[in-house]
């Protein structure tokens, strides 16, 4: 049975425009109705269900809410969510032909696998270690006595010919040990390759990782994509011709379109219309014209979030609703310490 | 090292000011032809003693040098 959506939850989507793009649901727009926020109304029509989840990344629908909380959460998952990156790099010695500079700069961008929950903001360049974590890099090319004469690979030539990230060797200080005991920090891949080097070649260096957010650099967004869509609502006005019905299964994505091997009745598929890219190429054939109606509804989010770093996927739009949380005790506190000055009409400035 | 007098006028003593190396001490320089480190001492031939060339860098500073990983 086919899902059919309240006209005013779609956005219509014609040949060469979109219409009804913005909500109306708002207080005093429809003449005898309430559309006044009610908590009770909210939670009826909230719904939010996982799709599939994976190691790195996890598909859900949020259905019920405004774009602009969707929104909210996409963008606080890229830029608020914190993460632990490498923020300062001590070199004592880089004879590399990768620049201190560029070396420096590829380090912070090393995913690590360490849970911000276990670790403090740093503030005002004080490091304990509650907030810093010390990575030792110490690397050095040799030539390999045994090589074959006529080789011209560097693993067969040469010993430690490449920097990688597994190379970071982790030095615990204070009670690190015993907090990180059962998840010691390192990079989450160890195979990444961050200098090549050759004989007499060396790295030496130190390196303090603290706690970030994205919006101050993007080497702390915990995020390879944060992304939604809204779900594509195809109907069919009239029965499709027969003779027509691979044709018209061809306008839309694999699996969007169903027709009955018999009868060759066409409909739509429930579960897969969501793969639906709505190209509108039915919409450009004349002999489609009045068979079908392509919309999006406007309230139903399917977001994709694809976590790379030590964020399980699933935690990640969690961590950002309790950002969100944060900011809106913050604004409360606020409008409370406004509301509780002596009220002579007129508002005071904090500093003033 | 000479234990000169804390005067207010240092002798001058040649053209050359007695710099942080004393004279004498050995110290390592990368051939930039081989790359094999290479000792020498002041006023000796600047030579390399693994391929005969005669271009040496100087090694690079053991100080410790700070960056951001921005």
């Amino acid at each position: 049975m086919a899902t059919t959506y309240d006209s005013r939850r779609l956005v219509g989507i014609k040949a060469e425009r979109v219409t009804d793009v913005s909500s109306r649901d708002f207080p005093g727009h429809y003449p005898d109705e309430d559309h006044s926020w009610n908590l009770e109304k909210f939670r009826e029509n909230l719904t939010v269900k996982i799709r599939r989840v994976s190691n790195r990344s996890i598909d859900f629908d949020l259905v019920g809410v405004d774009a602009s909380i969707a929104n909210a959460f996409r963008r606080i998952i890229i830029a608020e969510v914190p993460t632990i990156c490498i923020e300062n790099v001590y070199v004592y010695n880089n004879t590399t032909v990768i620049a201190d500079e560029i070396l420096a700069h590829r380090l912070g961008l090393i995913p690590l696998n360490i849970d911000p929950k276990a670790m403090e903001m740093r503030v005002d360049d004080e490091s304990t270690d509650r907030n810093t974590i010390v990575f030792e890099l110490k690397l050095e090319c040799t030539r390999k006595k045994d090589a074959p004469k006529d080789s011209t690979n560097p693993s067969e030539l040469y010993n430690n010919h490449e920097l990688l990230s597994g190379h970071l060797v982790w030095q615990p200080a204070g009670e690190q040990e015993e907090v990180f005991s059962k998840n010691p920090p390192a990079p989450t891949n160890p195979n990444i390759v961050l200098a090549k080097l050759r004989p007499g070649q060396v790295v030496e260096m130190t390196l303090h990782a603290v706690k970030g957010v994205g919006k101050d650099h993007a080497k702390f967004n915990p995020v390879a994509t944060a992304s939604y869509r809204l779900l594509p609502n195809i109907v069919i006005k009239k029965p499709i011709p027969p003779h027509l019905a691979e044709k018209f299964q061809k306008c839309f994505s694999p699996g969007v379109i169903r027709i009955h091997p018999r009868t060759k009745a066409v409909t739509v598929d429930e579960e897969n219309k969501r793969k639906d890219t709505v190209s509108r190429e039915v919409l450009r054939h004349p002999e489609f014209e009045g068979f079908v109606e392509l919309s999006r509804v406007r309230d139903f989010f399917l977001f994709n979030i694809e976590s790379e770093s030590a964020y399980p996927p699933q935690r990640l739009f969690t961590e950002a609703i309790a950002v969100m949380r944060g900011k809106i005790s913050s604004i409360r506190r606020a409008a409370e310490a406004l509301g509780d000055q002596p009220s002579d009409g007129d508002v005071v400035m904090a500093d003033s | 090292m000479s234990q000169l007098p804390q005067t207010a006028n240092p002798p001058q003593g040649g053209r050359y000011s007695v710099g942080l190396v004393a004279p004498k001490e050995a110290m390592d320089y990368n051939c930039a032809d081989c790359g094999a480190t290479n000792e020498i001492k002041s006023r000796e031939p600047i030579r390399c003693r693994e391929c005969g060339h005669r271009i040496m860098y100087k090694k690079r500073t053991k100080r410790m040098v700070q960056f951001e990983a921005r």
